[in-house]
């Protein structure tokens, strides 16, 4: 196991690599540059700022310098964010980001774990249509719906949490955030693991347990092994996806997370700071594969790393 | 509709969030600011916008400053006079000017400021409006040394800038954030850190304290600063809240005092529910679509004219914007210095019928509308609600006219890049907020040579000429006469089609005393205190 | 178990279809997805209003049974009329079909100015059935014209009803079709991999990474520049990405029903790699997949609304559900009318494929049989 993980890591280096040419000059092609502003800037004073950023050099040499540097784990200065450094941006964010991605995932694998057990064991019975129903209900309303309406009902009406702000991480703060943030998450998982609950169930060797007469606890105990598989390879990119944080939460909420800049960069044509959201999300992708691929050959022993 | 169940649960909101406040206004007078974004720089040679302005007109003080109400008053200065042609003003600065550190705030330090403004290696995005001052656009094109630059300290507290050309509007100038001091020695230390909340010093009424991206920057008293004795807040946090209805409801819940714009989607319920905690006045900017004029047949003026004279801007000032933005006539707004009443188009005083009859035989003699070639136009936008339901009404309107539009909309990078490129396009939004009251700001962004901003690569000679004649005329009634002659016939033209002016919208709590609306929409902390 | 191959040979759907009519919550489901999208087909042409038609004098006017103009808004759209026509009303008689006003100007009346009134979304043209003082009055009849907005108006007066209907269509085609092809794409794609394993599947997954790491943004405005606006394009950018997850997904699955003793008797009995990923491992896979797709399909609606902001999706005056959704969040406050009747036709929507989603899940799966 040891082996495969270090394969695992060397591997992920030429993929990484590969991920970084693409993306940067990818973003290159695209129209519009980090200084064509609402209110554009005289011609003289923009070539000025191209030379500081040195966005006066051919594309190539722009590129090297930035693998140079990536290299030395320099994710350069940003465009839009200008007293900040990429890299001091993201030391100040993704605590942030990742704190509250672990909080929605935990509260999600539990409360969507359980339920989907409950309703694949109640199945096409009242308690299994109420789950469904709710998941699907999670699922359609997305969370720019969901976000204003806590708001407006925990902030506004009855008053008892923030409506907004990060306050420093206080934990009245970080409630409604995880709540939205969790919500579609529960809603797939509880999905998934029922589904896949209700294939196991029918599984011979869960039958054979059935049949013996064991709790429904042990029961649940050995047949969540196998139907945990679907779910464990969904968990994987919603998990490097909840960590790396959320526009829509980060935005409505006003916190301070790394989610913004994927979509703000672009948007502001922030090249270093895209080009580290790339890097930052790649990695968190890369190793999170690795740990479902891992948690595969835990749960399932027939699944073995060649 | 969902307004009227909430309203009573507000008033227990703001008292749960009054509560939450004075716990900390026991110890000192907090003032939680939102604001519509982060800032892109707390350097002010590297800032253009207004989210930054606010917060550095608290940080900083420049030789002149503005009042409550947005008038310029001596900043640093206390004193200044100009000589005879116009060409040198000298500033006396104030003894007690000082910095966050008790340094005193010498001349020296703004002639350090300014250079560095202008130094090419800043990459300062607006060095630009500074090129009023003598050489100061060679040295941004590195064509001059820094020295030849027109400021100098004749001694520690008296300051002469010379000027390349006379500009009534010079002093106004300077009270925008590019002309703010930065402290020479800790920008020699600490380099672009310097602007890092433990390097920072800085001269206005505030200090820094911290400054978290996308969270919050925290400003505290200045007890150096000149005036201190007369600044009541403790300490002021700014918030960056960009989802306008986030804001709102933050607002409403009593977690910011104060938040500079609001949703206009929603703007019926805010009148009806915060009555007049919602601040609707004017402001110096003007919402219009360019006209491509070089592309046929947006190249003849009266299908520019034609297009322009059926818009019913009321019904788009009234009902698209929720009465925050104000019908326009003309391209630069009503309310701005060194200029009197601007120079309407002539269709203001029609009646909708006598303008539509009007605009027919317009396209007709053109060879379009109602019996002739069919007109299609594209609509360009940068995505956003109001641009979308002002195009969409725009297009309802120059239906009569048998135009068929087409709208499309991109975010605002490409929106922009393709308006700089001149790429091609019919008709697209844009706007223009003043930098400093006059109406030079506004109408030179249809000069023929100003390559960056006039997105109509409109030409007109004659237009041009009255703009240079302006820029030499020292008496300012008669500038203002030639500017008018130049708006009059930019109006006739239409090569921008203004539809609006903004309008500023602001959210304010009655906690807040001291909160004066004004055109510049410039509100500084230190006039401001708490109830 | 082993005889599946013996059984698929033969009524395989024949079968499923049976199975899936014998569903109630199915039937009833897919009963009301096709009279949703006929209502969707059909109903912009029953509601009395174009979806692109603009209502001046109707913004923003909430969601009502109410026939409108109400009696109290004729009065003061007259003098608005007025006014605009430069004239000032001296008389309104409001009947319940028409009105008798009478306008009067300090000069004498262009009649032409009269059609002014027509203008109005109240009121139809007016006829002149008097004139007096010289011309400087005159008395007409104008028939008012009255309208329903069940769903109220958005910020330009557009019929809420009409909108929705019209956008139900485009975002059930969008969810289905790129979803159709996310889903193909996707299970064929992870299939091989998880099949194929070892080295094969190793490089196929870094691919997947790969594109999972690019950002999507640009992808999208960079289809836009070069292709332009184009209805096929959003197929195929929101399906070149949405079968990550489901390549993903399905790879993780193979290699677990590839070690199962069935595959491992076809394969020993000489059945060929894609004879046993036809009958054995794609039939196998439908209960995660089909899962799936259902919260494939609302995620899909949603992210057009975002292609819509790049430019690329729908364009105005055309709309979708998504568009509706984000724009009516934005109102939240005041006009909730404007975020809930778009979200609850999504919301029936998927309700109705989940369960329909369920039933074929059941109809196909295998290990029923």
């Amino acid at each position: 196991m040891g082996l495969y993980v270090l394969r695992r890591l060397l591997a992920a280096i030429p993929t990484l690599f590969v991920i970084v040419t693409i993306a940067f000059f990818l973003i290159r092609v695209v129209p519009g540059g980090p200084f064509d502003l609402e209110r554009p800037l005289d011609p003289k004073v923009l070539e000025n700022l191209k030379r500081v950023y040195g966005l006066d050099k051919p594309l190539f040499e722009q590129y090297l310098t930035y693998l140079w540097s990536l290299a030395r784990g320099d994710l350069g200065p940003s465009f839009v964010i200008r007293d900040f450094s990429v890299a001091e941006v993201f030391a100040r964010g993704l605590p942030v980001s990742i704190r509250l991605g672990l909080l929605a995932l935990l509260v999600a694998v539990i409360v969507g774990g359980t339920l989907g057990v409950i309703a694949a064991f109640r199945q096409n019975r009242p308690a299994d249509y109420a789950v469904v129903g709710l998941a699907t209900l999670g699922i359609t309303v997305p969370t720019f719906v969901t976000a204003p309406i806590f708001q407006i009902v925990f902030g506004l009406m009855l008053a008892w949490l923030p409506v907004g702000g990060w306050n420093d991480g206080a934990i009245r703060n970080t409630i409604l955030p995880v709540l939205t943030l969790s919500l579609p998450q529960i809603a797939v998982i509880a999905r998934m693991t029922r589904a896949s609950m209700i294939e196991t169930l029918r599984a011979n060797h869960i039958r054979t347990l059935r049949a013996q007469g064991l709790s429904t606890a042990t029961i649940v105990r050995h047949a969540l092994r196998s139907a945990a598989l679907p779910v464990v390879s969904y968990l994987g990119p919603a998990a490097a996806q909840l960590l790396t944080g959320s526009l829509v939460i980060e935005s409505i909420f006003g916190l301070p997370g790394v989610g913004r800049y994927f979509v703000e960069g672009a948007l502001n044509r922030d090249y270093t700071l895209v080009m580290g959201t790339v890097v930052m999300i790649a990695v968190f992708v890369l190793i999170f594969n690795l740990i479902v691929d891992i948690a595969y050959a835990v749960l399932d022993p027939r699944v073995r790393h060649g | 509709m969902s307004g009227m169940q909430w309203r009573v649960k507000l008033a227990g909101a703001t008292l749960a969030g009054s509560l939450l406040f004075s716990a900390a206004a026991l110890a000192q007078a907090t003032y939680h600011r939102g604001n519509p974004g982060d800032p892109e720089s707390l350097d002010p040679h590297k800032t253009s916008t207004v989210v930054e302005s606010d917060i550095l007109l608290d940080l900083y003080e420049g030789l002149v400053t503005y009042d409550a109400k947005a008038n310029i008053v001596p900043g640093v200065a206390e004193s200044w006079s100009t000589s005879p042609d116009g060409l040198t003003y000298t500033f006396k600065l104030r003894a007690n000017a000082k910095w966050s550190n008790g340094e005193a705030v010498k001349a020296d330090d703004f002639v350090f400021s300014f250079r560095r403004l202008l130094d090419p290696a800043t990459g300062a995005k607006y060095a630009n409006i500074l090129y009023t001052l003598k050489n100061a656009e060679k040295v941004n094109k590195g064509q001059a040394k820094l020295e030849e630059l027109g400021a100098k300290a004749v001694d520690e507290r008296t300051l002469e800038l010379t000027l390349e050309n006379a500009a009534p509007y010079f002093v106004a100038q300077l009270a925008h954030q590019t002309g703010l001091p930065v402290h020479p020695a800790s920008v020699g230390k600490h380099g672009k850190d310097f602007v890092k909340a433990e390097n920072k010093v800085s001269n206005g009424a505030f200090m820094l304290k911290s400054n978290t991206p996308n969270d919050k920057i925290v400003v505290v008293k200045n007890p150096h600063y000149r005036d201190a004795a007369s600044v009541k807040l403790d300490q002021v946090i700014f918030y960056p809240i960009e989802d306008r209805s986030a804001g709102l409801r933050r607002f409403q819940a009593g977690e910011v005092h104060t938040y500079n714009d609001v949703p206009t989607d929603q703007i019926k319920f805010i009148r009806e529910t915060l009555k007049d905690q919602f601040k609707v006045a004017p402001y110096l900017g003007t919402y219009y679509f360019a006209v491509n004029t070089k592309k046929a047949p947006f190249s003849d003026a009266r299908v520019r004219m034609a297009l322009s004279m059926v818009i019913d801007r009321e019904f788009l000032a009234e009902q698209i914007w929720g009465g925050t933005m104000v019908p326009a006539y003309s391209f630069v707004p009503p309310g701005i210095g060194n200029y009197a009443e601007p120079a309407f188009a002539n269709y203001k005083d029609m009646s909708p019928i006598e303008r539509e009859d009007k605009a027919k035989a317009l396209l007709k003699e053109a060879g379009y509308g109602p019996g002739g070639k069919k007109l299609e136009i594209e609509i360009r936008y940068n995505t956003s609600e109001n641009h979308k339901n002002t195009s969409i009404a725009m297009a309802d309107m120059w239906k009569p006219l048998n135009v068929e539009v087409k709208l499309v909309n991109a975010d605002i990078k490409t929106h922009y890049a393709l308006l700089r490129d001149k790429g091609d396009y019919d008709v697209a939004r844009a706007g223009w907020i003043a930098d400093y009251s006059d109406p030079q700001n506004f109408l030179f962004l249809a000069e023929g040579n100003n390559q960056g901003l006039n997105y109509a690569s409109w030409i007109n000679p004659e237009y041009d000429g009255l703009m240079k004649d302006a820029a030499r005329e020292q008496d300012l009634k008669k500038r203002a006469e030639i500017l008018k002659k130049a708006e009059a016939i930019f109006m006739r033209e239409q090569p921008y089609l203004s539809l609006l002016y903004y309008g500023s919208k602001n959210l304010v709590s009655p906690k807040i005393q001291g909160w004066e609306p004004n055109v510049l929409d410039r509100h500084l902390s230190r006039f401001l205190s708490l109830k | 178990m082993a005889d599946a191959v013996a059984i698929a040979g033969r009524g395989y759907w024949a079968s499923a279809w049976l199975r899936l009519k014998g569903n109630r919550a199915a039937v009833a489901s897919l009963v009301a997805l096709i009279l949703l999208a006929l209502a969707c087909l059909a109903g912009p042409f029953f509601t009395g209003h174009a979806y692109d038609r603009v209502y001046q004098d109707y913004v923003r006017e909430p969601a009502s049974l109410t026939v409108h103009p109400t009696a109290d808004r004729i009065r003061p759209a007259l003098e608005r009329v007025a006014s605009r026509m430069r004239m000032s009303l001296k008389e309104a008689e409001i009947g319940p079909v028409s009105v008798r006003a009478v306008f009067a100007s300090p000069r004498a009346i262009d009649e032409r100015n009269l059609a002014f009134i027509e203008r109005s979304d109240l009121f139809g043209p007016a006829k002149v059935t008097e004139r007096r003082a010289e011309g400087r009055e005159v008395a007409v009849e104008v028939p008012i014209e009255r309208n329903r907005f069940l769903f109220g108006t958005d910020a330009n007066g557009r019929d809420l009803l009409t909108r929705i209907l019209h956008a139900g269509r485009i975002s059930l085609a969008i969810g289905l079709l790129a979803s159709g092809v996310a889903l193909i794409i996707g299970v064929t794609y992870g299939a091989a991999a998880g099949y194929a394993g070892g080295r094969v599947d190793m490089v196929m997954m870094r691919i997947v990474d790969i594109i999972y790491s690019l950002p999507f943004i640009f992808f999208v405005i960079l289809l836009v520049v070069f292709f332009g606006r184009n209805f096929l394009l959003m197929f195929l950018a929101v399906g070149a990405v949405e079968w990550l997850d489901m390549a993903r997904i399905v790879r993780g699955q193979t290699l677990s029903l590839k070690r199962q003793e069935f595959v491992q008797a076809a394969e020993a009995l000489g059945v060929g790699a894609g004879g046993i990923l036809k009958r054995h491992i794609i039939p196998n896979l439908i209960g995660p997949v089909v899962v799936y797709v259902t919260l494939l399909v609302p995620k899909v609606i949603l992210l057009e609304s975002f292609l819509s902001f790049l430019g690329l999706g729908v364009q105005e005056p055309m709309t979708s559900l998504g568009v509706l959704i984000s724009d009516g969040a934005k109102a939240i406050q005041g006009g909730t009318y404007l975020l809930i009747f778009p979200a609850a036709v999504l919301i029936v929507m998927l309700f109705a494929l989940n369960f329909i989603g369920d039933g074929l899940r059941d109809a196909f799966d295998p290990k029923d049989r």
